[in-house]
C-alpha cells in the first residue's frame, strides 16, 4: 500500500477557529463542569432529538386530533430543550447558547439515547417510542426536582408537569392500539419488539453518572427502573402485550456512539444553520 | 381568502318561509342549526365552510415542510404551534359544518377524491425559509382580510369558529411578518430570499380572494344570506393597501410595475394576477396539486389501522362495562 501523502496546512490552527464558535467542548474531562454539562446535555438532546421525530408527523397523523396532539408533545419537548441545553452552555461558561448547542455541534457530541432518535416508521411504532420513553422520563423529572442544583430541580419541575400529561396519552393509546383490532395488535407487538433492545440504555450508568449521582446533581439511572419496570408492566398487561424476554440493550447514544439514523436527522435540522453561518432568523 | 368561487345552490323552498327566514337575516339574527333554513343555503354553507375546513388541513403540509429544517428552537416551537393552530381551525370548521348535517368523514371522503376544493394557495411550494415569512404575512394576512368579516356572518356556527380563529390568525401574521423582518434586515442572501418568497407568493395571495364576482349571482344570493359580506374585489383592494406600506417597510419590491397609489380612489391601482394560472391551479394543474392530495390520502389510508382499532378498542370497553353491569 503506498504511503499517504503529508498534506500541511499552515493557517490550520487559524481556521479552526474561524469555522465558527466553540463547536469543540472545551471542559476537561472528568471535571465537576463538564460532568454536569454532559448530564445536562443528556436530557436536553433527548427531548430536542424526540421533539424533532414527533415534529416528522406535522399533518400526516391518522386523525386531526392525533395531528394536534403530536404537535402538542413536539412542542413541549422543544420548550423542554431550550431550558436543559441553555443551563448546560451556562455551566460550560464558553459562551454557547441552547441554539449553538443544538444546531452545531456533529453527531457524535449529540448525548441522547439511541431510543428516541430510531425513525418514526408508522404510528403504532411512534407512540410506543415515546410510551417507553416517558415511563422512564416522568420518574427521571421527578428524582431530578430533588437536584442538588436548583436550577435543574426547576426545569425538571416545570417538564414534570408536561410529561405527566404525555404519559397519560402514550400510555392509553398504547392500550388502546394493542387491545384493538388483529392488525393493530400485530403492530404494537411488532413495534415493541423493534425498539425493546433501546430500552436498557436508560438505566445503565457510566462514570459521569456516578459522579453526578454522587454530587446528587441526578440520579442514578438504575434507580429509576423499579418505577418504570411497574408502568411497563401495567401498561402492556392492559395492551395485551407480553414484555419481551431479552434484556439486551443496544447503547452508545448516552457517549456519543449513534445509530446512522442521527446524521440523517441532523442533516435537515441544522441545515440553515450551517448553510448560513452568522445569520440571525 | 381559504374559500374561493363557492356557488350558491339554487333553492325552491315556501315563498312564505323564505321571506321570514331573508327578514331574521336582514335583523342581523343568528340562525343557529335546529332553525328552519333554506335548503340552498344549508348547501352553500356546507361547501363553503367545508372547503375552508380542508384549506386549514392541506394548509399544514407547506408549512409542515419546514417545521423539520426551523433555523432555531424558538422559530421551530412557534412555527409548530402555528401549524397546531391551523388543525385546530380545521376540527373547529369541520364541527361548524357537522351541525349542518354532513360528518367529517364524508366531508374528508369528499376531499381525498376531488368532489371538494381547498384553497389555491396551498399548491403553492415553501422553497426556503423566507417563504414561511412570506405564507404568514400573505396567505394569514389575506386569510384575515376575509375572515373577519364573515365574524358577523348569519349562520351561528360559522360566525363563532370565525371569532375564535381570527385571534389566532392574526398572530400567525405578525409572527410571519417577524421573520420576514429578520431576513429582509439580515444577510444579503436572506434579502434576496425574502424578496423572492414576495415575488412568488403576491400574485397567487391576489388569487386567494378568487376572480372579480361583482356581476356573479351566486355572490348575490351568498352576500343577501349573509354569508359573504364583501365582494371578491373590495377585499383585493383592502389586502393590497394593507400589504404594500408593509412591503415597503421591509424594503422589498412588490413584483408589479403598475403599483401605483390613486388618490382619486383612495386605494392602490395594481395588475391583476394571470386569471389563466388561477383555472389552472384550480383544474389540478398547480405545481404541488397532486402532491398535497396524495399526501392527504396516504396519511388518510396509512391512519386507517389506527382509527378502526380505536373503535375496535372503545365497542370491547363498553362490552365489558355492560357485562359487569
Ligand atoms: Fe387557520
Ligand atoms: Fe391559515
Ligand atoms: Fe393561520
Amino acid at each position: 500500500m503506498p504511503s499517504l501523502p503529508d498534506i500541511m496546512t499552515p493557517d490550520a490552527e487559524a481556521l479552526a477557529k474561524a469555522a465558527g464558535k466553540g463547536r469543540r467542548v472545551t471542559l476537561p474531562a472528568g471535571s465537576p463542569e463538564h460532568d454536569l454539562f454532559t448530564g445536562l446535555t443528556r436530557m436536553g438532546d433527548n427531548t430536542l432529538i424526540l421533539g424533532h421525530r414527533v415534529s416528522e408527523w406535522c399533518g400526516h397523523a391518522p386523525v386531526l386530533e392525533e395531528d394536534i396532539a403530536l404537535a402538542n408533545v413536539a412542542l413541549d419537548m422543544i420548550g423542554q430543550t431550550q431550558l436543559w441545553l441553555g443551563l448546560a452552555g451556562t455551566v460550560e461558561g464558553h459562551g454557547r447558547s441552547a441554539d449553538d448547542l443544538a444546531f452545531l455541534r456533529d453527531a457524535w457530541h449529540f448525548r441522547n439515547l439511541l431510543l428516541v432518535e430510531r425513525p418514526n416508521r408508522d404510528f403504532g411504532h411512534t407512540l410506543m417510542r415515546q410510551f417507553l420513553f416517558d415511563a422512564w422520563h416522568q420518574p427521571m423529572l421527578k428524582a431530578l426536582e430533588g437536584s442538588s442544583d436548583d436550577r435543574i430541580g426547576e426545569i425538571a419541575l416545570k417538564a414534570g408537569k408536561e410529561v405527566a400529561y404525555h404519559l397519560e396519552r402514550s400510555a392509553d393509546l398504547v392500550i388502546r392500539l394493542g387491545d384493538g383490532t388483529e392488525e393493530s395488535h400485530a403492530k404494537m407487538k411488532d413495534a415493541l419488539e423493534r425498539l425493546w433492545p433501546y430500552a436498557g440504555e436508560m438505566f445503565l450508568a457510566d462514570e459521569v453518572d456516578v459522579r453526578l449521582a454522587h454530587e446528587g446533581l441526578m440520579p442514578d439511572p438504575a434507580g429509576i427502573r423499579p418505577a418504570w419496570d411497574e408502568t411497563v408492566a401495567e401498561i402492556l398487561a392492559e395492551a395485551t402485550l407480553n414484555r419481551p424476554d431479552s434484556d439486551f440493550a443496544h447503547k452508545g447514544g448516552k457517549q456519543g456512539r449513534h445509530t446512522e439514523d442521527l446524521g440523517h436527522l441532523l442533516t435537515s435540522m441544522q441545515w440553515l444553520q450551517r448553510a448560513y453561518p452568522g445569520a440571525t432568523w | 381568502m381559504y374559500a374561493q368561487m363557492v356557488k350558491s345552490e339554487a333553492t325552491n323552498d315556501d315563498p312564505a318561509l323564505l321571506e321570514a327566514f331573508q327578514a331574521r337575516v336582514d335583523a342581523n339574527e343568528k340562525i343557529e342549526p335546529k332553525e328552519w333554513m333554506p335548503e340552498g343555503y344549508r348547501k352553500t354553507l356546507i361547501r363553503q365552510i367545508g372547503q375552508h375546513a380542508h384549506s386549514e388541513i392541506v394548509g399544514q403540509l407547506p408549512e409542515g415542510n419546514w417545521i423539520t429544517r426551523a433555523p432555531t428552537l424558538e422559530r421551530k416551537a412557534i412555527l409548530l404551534a402555528k401549524v397546531q393552530d391551523e388543525a385546530g381551525h380545521g376540527l373547529y370548521l369541520y364541527c361548524a359544518a357537522e351541525t349542518l348535517g354532513i360528518s367529517r368523514d364524508e366531508m374528508t371522503e369528499m376531499l381525498l377524491s376531488g368532489r371538494m376544493k381547498y384553497s389555491s394557495i396551498f399548491n403553492y411550494p415553501t422553497l426556503t425559509w423566507a417563504d414561511i415569512g412570506a405564507v404568514g404575512w400573505l396567505v394569514d394576512g389575506a386569510a384575515i382580510m376575509n375572515q373577519v368579516p364573515l365574524q358577523r356572518t348569519s349562520f351561528g356556527p360559522y360566525s363563532r369558529a370565525m371569532i375564535r380563529i381570527c385571534k389566532e390568525e392574526s398572530f400567525h401574521q405578525r409572527q410571519g411578518y417577524d421573520i420576514m423582518m429578520k431576513m429582509a434586515k439580515g444577510t444579503p442572501e436572506q434579502k434576496e430570499m425574502a424578496q423572492d418568497a414576495l415575488n412568488r407568493f403576491w400574485y397567487p395571495s391576489l388569487m386567494m380572494f378568487g376572480p372579480s364576482d361583482k356581476d356573479s349571482v351566486h355572490s348575490a344570493q351568498s352576500m343577501a344570506w349573509k354569508i359573504k359580506i364583501n365582494t371578491n374585489d373590495e377585499l383585493r383592494q383592502k389586502f393590497v393597501d394593507q400589504t404594500v406600506p408593509q412591503a415597503e417597510y421591509l424594503g422589498l419590491t412588490v413584483p408589479d410595475p403598475e403599483l401605483k397609489w390613486n388618490e382619486e380612489k383612495g386605494g392602490h391601482d395594481f395588475s391583476e394576477p394571470d386569471w389563466s394560472e388561477f383555472y389552472d391551479v384550480l383544474q389540478g394543474n398547480g405545481p404541488c396539486n397532486r402532491d398535497r392530495i396524495e399526501a392527504r390520502q396516504k396519511a388518510w389510508e396509512d391512519g386507517a389501522w389506527v382509527r378502526d382499532a380505536m373503535v375496535a378498542h372503545a365497542e370491547k370497553r363498553a362490552a365489558k362495562r355492560i357485562a359487569t353491569e
